[in-house]
């Protein structure tokens, strides 16, 4: 009974998102589509928003990876080795406005402690950032042939964002390249994971009984057994003579297998709310297949909490991936992954001298914001038939 | 209560047992046999090894056995010496290579955990009660940063300031040089507290991040309840009130989750322990995995899945003496 007050109270301000003052547009409210009010819903959700725009732009530099990246991931320069990073800025040191912004040249300088000639900045110099600047020949995706690259600087000198690392090579391309390879793979291991938790969350969900009591004991032994661990020891049975791209297939298939458990849970729990929908009930009494019930009634019901369940899978695979590649038992190199350019970072004497060799993770750590902050949006606009929180 | 007790205890012992099936036939999995790669070795050493060695090595470690048998074998000395079969690369028993490491690694993860919620509980009742708040906007900034960064990462930045501002060789170890090799004595656990709180912190992290969102979100929930109003509309004041109630039923979720937050824990430990390279069995799973000593491999995953699986017993029979709901099966 209060239970019962309680929702009632609560459910007044309900309305409240359509103000009653605009009769149009309530009207549009109760017409519109589920999807439409998904968007509507997530939207308002400003975290969400940004980190979906986050993803979508970190997705687009992935796909167009040789176009974003001043260089190729393998190009080495023998004058800038762990060279410090080269922000543009729009203000140099003397207070003066720059557009476009400028960057300073390279000069090297004798470090008192190693008695080594290391390579700095020399704000004397300055040099314009210019947009779409012709550089390195590539093949984006393998067919389209052109050299001209998002942006650079006119006159050919070298380039480097995020600096470069122990072989001269430069971190911003690598990790252009390496977004792509870690996207991947998390796209990859969270689409196994998906179709086997769909898999076994559905058939636990829907016919219940003791199907459903084996298969949630089975989920529950995979899961008592710490991750990263048995991640480790599936990773490191993979034979060391593969190649790069069959080992980078391997432990995307692992990170799969595993990640499956938290997806089977959630799909089975709610496909069992589901099921006692007096709709669902109302379509068995009427005579519909399973099949027709499981497709026309409960998927569409069904598709935005799937959505939801995926992207919240994402992160872990690819903080899998990286912890992984970080040890050495991940994706090898030549493949460049976000993990693997972290590897590097492994000595601490490095990181002291240099600490922009750890400027990938960075991208790891918004991926996974951008996936969470999404995924926490889809959430709460995955139901827009809910009460307002 | 007992009966309960009872029940989650024989639970446990199956799935342990289950666990270390699954564990056995993974360290079996890799293709070439111990044999080869111990020939291998020994070659390179400068030895003549024949193929009749290699046999003798098989039958010597038992490998010419089938699976089934070798892992009733296993488990038989397990259960009956606490023996968990040789290291191949050490020859010698697991247990003598990493005996005292173990013990590193269980405290490790208890203090990790005690300190998650030390910290996850009141910083989230505060959270609760100081709603959008800029203290609440900051505090959930950090915890999503928590769960993102990676705790290798953490682990990193921390030696890194370490080296660089603080100039001191490293917070890497769990003892200072003159209680590097010492028998233990007070002043070596003193010692070993002093810097176990790093690893803690770093270990801890997501696991904290994530503990405070859950008892930020219980707690606004809990708060919104009439008995909260009745309560205050008498008068009682307003802490004794949120400690002695809401708080109590918003722990609920957070003491039914600590077995997976130990199971993350577990799973982040040897990786933390590999940066900082502290002396538990983290760098020794390392090792054991580049040198393909699976046996050693197998049993410190089934150690951390033994650490994991009993925090989560101890974890329910606790939720059952604190919530008298679950205790008499009212609720789930």
């Amino acid at each position: 009974m209060v239970d019962l007050l309680r929702r009632n109270r609560t459910a007044t301000p309900q309305t409240s998102p359509v103000s009653s003052r605009k009769p149009p547009r309530q009207e549009t409210f109760y017409t519109a589509s589920q999807w439409r009010l998904i968007w509507w819903r997530f939207r308002r959700h400003r975290l969400a928003v940004v980190g979906t725009t986050v993803l979508i732009i970190l997705i687009l530099m992935a796909v167009f990876a040789d176009f974003v990246a001043p260089l190729s991931p393998t190009s080495r320069s023998t004058t800038y080795v762990l060279g410090p990073p080269m922000i543009p800025v729009f203000i140099d040191d003397e207070g003066e406005f720059h557009f476009p912004p400028i960057i300073y040249g390279v000069t090297t300088e004798r470090n008192e402690e190693t008695l080594r000639r290391e390579p700095k900045l020399d704000t004397s110099v300055e040099r314009p950032l210019h947009f779409f600047v012709e550089g390195e020949p590539y093949r984006l995706w393998g067919i389209i042939e052109s050299n001209i690259h998002l942006f650079g600087t006119p006159d050919g000198e070298p380039l480097h964002l995020l600096g470069t690392d122990n072989l001269g090579r430069d971190i911003f391309s690598r990790t252009v390249f390496a977004l792509r390879v870690s996207l991947s793979v998390g796209l990859a291991g969270v689409f196994i994971s998906f179709v086997i938790g769909l898999v076994i969350g559905g058939i636990s969900g829907y016919f219940g009984g003791w199907i459903d009591f084996f298969i949630q004991r089975l989920i529950e032994l995979i899961m008592s057994i710490p991750t990263l661990p048995l991640w480790m020891t599936l990773a490191a049975i993979v034979p060391r003579d593969w190649n790069a791209l069959q080992s980078y297939f391997a432990i995307t298939i692992l990170l799969g297998l595993l990640g499956w458990t938290g997806l089977a849970r959630d799909i089975r729990s709610k496909l069992i709310s589901l099921r006692e929908e007096d709709y669902i009930v109302a379509a068995q009494l009427g005579g519909s297949s399973d099949w027709r019930i499981i497709t026309r009634h409960m998927l569409p019901a069904f598709t935005s909490y799937i959505i939801v369940a995926i992207s919240l899978a994402f992160p872990g695979i690819i903080l899998g991936e990286t912890a992984l590649s970080f040890l050495g038992f991940g994706l090898r190199p030549p493949v460049v992954s976000l993990g693997v350019l972290l590897e590097g970072g492994q000595n601490i004497r490095t990181i002291a001298q240099s600490l922009w060799v750890l400027a990938p993770t960075i991208f790891v750590i918004l991926i996974v914001l951008a996936f969470s902050f999404m995924g926490d949006g889809l959430r709460d606009a995955a139901d827009p038939y809910a009460e307002q929180r | 209560m007992l009966r309960m007790t009872v029940t989650r205890f024989i639970t446990m012992l199956i799935t342990l047992l289950l666990v270390s099936v699954i564990v056995f036939f993974l360290v079996s999995l890799p293709p070439g046999d111990f044999a080869e790669s111990v020939a291998l070795s020994r070659t390179i050493q400068g030895e003549r090894v024949t193929e009749e060695d290699v046999a003798l090595i098989r039958i010597r470690l038992g490998l010419d056995r089938p699976l089934g048998e070798r892992y009733l074998y296993w488990m038989e000395n397990i259960i009956t010496e606490g023996d968990f079969g040789m290291s191949f690369r050490y020859m010698t028993p697991v247990t003598d290579v990493i005996g005292d490491r173990m013990g590193l690694t269980a405290l490790l993860v208890v203090v990790t955990l005690l300190f998650t919620y030390a910290i996850a509980i009141p910083v989230g009742v505060f959270s609760a009660i100081y709603q959008y708040s800029l203290a609440d906007y900051i505090i959930t900034f950090l915890g999503y940063i928590g769960l993102a960064v990676p705790n290798f990462l953490m682990a990193l930045v921390l030696l890194y300031f370490s080296v660089t501002t603080l100039d001191v060789s490293g917070v890497g170890g769990l003892f200072s040089p003159e209680y590097q090799d010492a028998p233990w004595s007070l002043g070596r656990l003193i010692d070993l507290i002093g810097h176990l709180w790093v690893p803690a912190v770093v270990l801890g992290l997501s696991a904290t991040a994530g503990g405070i969102r859950v008892m930020r979100a219980t707690m606004l929930d809990e708060l919104n309840r009439l008995y909260v109003t009745a309560a205050r509309a008498r008068g009682v004041p307003s802490r004794r009130l949120i400690w002695k109630y809401p708080v109590r039923i918003a722990l609920n979720p957070i003491v039914s989750t600590i077995g997976w937050n130990l199971r993350d824990i577990a799973s982040g430990a040897p990786i933390v322990a590999i940066v900082l390279n502290l002396p538990d069995i983290g760098p020794v799973f390392l090792q054991s995995l580049l040198d393909q000593d699976m046996f050693l491999a197998g049993t410190l995953v089934l150690y951390l899945s033994f650490l994991t699986i009993v925090g989560t017993f101890v974890s329910d029979v606790l939720l059952a003496w604190l919530d008298p709901r679950i205790r008499y099966g009212v609720v789930k």
